[in-house]
């Protein structure tokens, strides 16, 4: 679309791009005296799974879901693979096709976690926030500081050849069916994933300690885009991380419980949506605190604060420490996502080893049926948080209604106000620089959101900020193009 | 009079009353075909097996082979113009790969792969189609259907039902079920007829049955389109589906 301001600029906007999944855009609202009033993220894309998905048969409906994402299909698989467990009457997998799934879902999570650590955000913390855009990529790791790089896409690597064992392909393979799994692990397809295993926990570990480093060595960090919160997550049954299937807890920023346990089956008793008109992306709330104060944030960070322990023993160290840095409490500090996302990495780099040399990994009992449902609904821990998938299909198998809540809408609210707590900070009367558009890009990029999963990469996700007077006249606005150029307009 | 004729040069033996593609699968010789299959009576409506015959176009599914004939088959322009007709099959329904069971067995995937299909070149038509899933065992989505009438010929010839027909005309043209209502489960069409295993596509699925076949293992995974044998295969796999 192109728009003639009346100084005769000209203005080209593509929006919204569709189905892309890494478009975003901030607005500022500024008050008479040019403080910023107002700050919001915008997620422009539309992509309307829920709608397309209504008339086709249940059967196909985890193969459909995974195309939302090309960095996490496999949680998309999984949430919905489970809630068609439920459709064929499933409660139960057998042993061999549940750590089938488990070892996939690890799989993922950590090459999702590495691809964002290391391809997408070191670079802003090796090179600093406001430092050189060209170099500020992984391309720019890569040579500096090849050991990190090298490292960051090993790990990735490794990720991508545990989910390829099982799904056939490294993205958009074929794993579950209802009631199970599609193929047993070979002996030899085992063997070649225990030849690593060893160098990816150890350079698990490297990362924690990294990003603990960093943490820890940078106190300006601490307070940047950062808030107590609220915390939402899933936990085993004895309190430990969980990222397949178990209870959801949700504590609020001091720690209290607001539920513990919660059957995720009864969702919508705890959660709502609201819809706001500027953004596609909902705004979830807890319903017992409301729409003002009922957000809260999921994700690494809400999983290793809301966890009582790790299941594996270095993740657990490295877990004790972090809640160590706030003394015991919960750790607000929003670029301390990072952190507790190596923990997690560290996490499934150790569950991994741990299923492969579980016996019941090469099993053969792959399937169980059961009598047929009307409604499933599937929640996983997905690298990003809390992942719901709910399905309704009428007597002839068909889907009638669905509905997602995918982790990056849960942190919505929470990356919004992260974006007003750097805009106030960094921006408030500054003239808008590309650095300093990179620090609004750095807060939203701490949470990992999906919206950044295509376009994000090597620096270049494409981003307006927009200056609006406070009756609402366009001041100003900076975009950075997919190209990464950088185009000013109305100055 | 000696009994051969010559495919892209090369003599080959016939049988009184074979077809061209009749004389060609028995020698090895791969003909791109979709509608066709060995035992059911050729239909030549795909005419993905056109050829030139003495310099005029014909579909080798229905042509009977004569002595001498000279067939060209293997020839770039008849490779190009065979995957025009993929592409516009592709167009014409709505064939998403990624979300369906028959990807891998697809014989029309399969022949978007072997003749170097990048794209479906023409505007795709997005039509509105039935979904037919009221039978129990069974799913009939139009949506993908290439009115091949395989399953017309292998319900009406081998399982002895005329349980399928293709109804409307032109563009508008569409399968259609015999039974009261037209749904398939009013229809006596079961999870044994040949008919409910034949679709070279996913038109016609086992309802309630996932990716079964791990990638790696499916039908065009381990074979080319081009093995004569590979409707055979297809056939043999399906029917492991249902185990």
């Amino acid at each position: 679309m192109e728009y003639h301001q009346t100084d005769g600029s000209r203005r080209i906007a593509i929006d919204p791009i569709s189905r892309v999944e890494g478009h975003g855009k901030i607005t500022l609202l500024l008050d008479a005296d040019n403080h910023v009033h107002e700050a919001r993220l915008h997620i422009v894309e539309f992509r309307g799974f829920e709608k397309f998905i209504q008339g086709r048969p249940y059967t196909e409906v985890p193969y459909f879901v995974q195309r939302l994402c090309g960095i996490c299909p496999v949680s998309h698989h999984l949430a919905a693979a489970k809630a068609v467990d439920q459709l064929v009457g499933v409660d139960e997998l057998t042993p061999t096709a549940t750590k089938l799934r488990r070892l996939l879902h690890f799989g993922q999570v950590l090459q999702s976690h590495a691809l964002h650590f290391f391809h997408l955000s070191s670079p802003d913390f090796l090179f600093g926030f406001g430092s050189d855009m060209a170099h500020r990529n992984i391309v720019g790791v890569l040579e500096d500081y090849p050991d990190i790089g090298l490292k960051g896409i090993k790990l990735r690597k490794y990720g991508q050849q545990v989910i390829a064992a099982i799904a056939g392909k490294r993205i958009h393979g074929a794993a579950t069916v209802p009631g199970g799994m599609n193929k047993t692990l070979s002996n030899d397809e085992r063997k070649a994933l225990l030849v690593d295993v060893a160098d990816i926990i150890t350079w698990s570990q490297d990362a924690v300690t990294l990003n603990e480093t960093i943490h820890l060595q940078h106190p300006e960090n601490h307070a940047f885009a950062t808030m107590p919160t609220n915390y939402v997550g899933m936990v085993g049954t004895q309190g430990e991380m969980e990222l397949y299937h178990g209870g959801l807890r949700a504590r609020r920023a001091d720690g209290s419980d607001i539920f513990d346990q919660f059957d995720y089956t009864q969702y919508n008793a705890a959660i709502r949506e609201e819809v706001r008109n500027w953004s596609y992306m909902k705004f979830p709330y807890l319903t017992t605190l409301g729409k003002e104060n009922g957000w809260y944030r999921v994700g690494p960070l809400a999983r290793v604060n809301l966890c009582d322990s790790i299941p594996t023993p270095l993740a657990e160290a490295a877990r004790v420490r972090f809640r160590a840095f706030a003394n015991g409490a919960y750790v607000h500090d929003t670029l301390a996502f990072h952190w507790a996302r190596m923990i997690e990495m560290l996490y499934c780099a150790e569950a991994i080893q741990a299923l492969l040399h579980d016996p019941e990994i090469m099993g053969t009992d792959l399937v169980v049926t059961g009598e047929k449902r009307r409604e499933g609904i599937g929640v996983i821990e997905a690298p990003r948080g809390t992942l719901f998938h709910h399905y309704q299909v009428d007597e002839q198998g068909l889907v009638e209604k669905a509905n997602l809540i995918v982790s990056t809408t849960s942190n919505n609210h929470a990356m919004n106000e992260s974006v007003r707590s750097v805009a106030n900070h960094y921006l408030d009367g500054q003239e808008i620089t590309e650095g300093l558009l990179n620090h609004l890009e750095v807060a939203v990029r701490a949470y990992d959101p999906c919206l950044s999963c295509a376009t994000h990469a090597l620096g270049k996700m494409p981003l307006q900020v927009e200056l609006v007077s406070h009756d609402g006249q366009l001041l100003s606005r900076v975009s950075k193009n997919i190209d990464g150029s950088i185009g000013c307009e109305l100055d | 009079m000696s009994h051969t004729l010559f495919i892209d040069g090369l003599e080959i033996p016939f049988a009184p009353g074979q077809t061209i593609m009749d004389a060609a699968l028995a020698a090895g010789i791969y003909i791109p075909h979709l509608c066709h299959k060995p035992g059911l009576t050729p239909h030549g409506s795909c005419k993905l097996c056109t050829v030139d015959v003495d310099g005029r176009s014909a579909a080798a599914c229905t042509l009977p082979a004569t002595a001498g004939m000279k067939v060209d088959n293997h020839t770039p322009a008849l490779q190009e113009v065979r995957k025009t007709l993929v592409q516009m099959l592709f167009v014409e329904g709505n064939h998403l790969c990624p979300t369906c069971s028959k990807t891998g067995d697809c014989t029309l995937q399969a022949l978007g792969y072997h003749f170097g299909m990048l794209d479906g070149h023409f505007p795709p038509f997005y039509p509105l189609r039935e979904i037919d899933a009221s039978h129990p065992d069974i799913v009939l989505d139009r949506d993908r259907c290439v009115l091949c009438e395989l399953c017309v010929r292998a319900s009406r010839e081998q399982d002895g039902k005329n349980v399928f027909a293709i109804g409307g005309r032109g563009a508008a043209s569409h399968l259609i079920v015999n039974s009261p209502s037209g749904k398939l489960g009013d229809s006596d069409l079961t999870l044994d007829d040949a008919a409910a295993h034949i679709c070279p596509v996913g038109a016609i699925l086992p309802k309630n049955h996932g990716h079964e076949i791990p990638i790696g293992r499916r039908t065009f995974d381990l074979h080319s389109v081009t093995e004569a044998d590979v409707a055979h295969v297809g056939l043999q796999k399906t029917e492991h589906h249902d185990e």
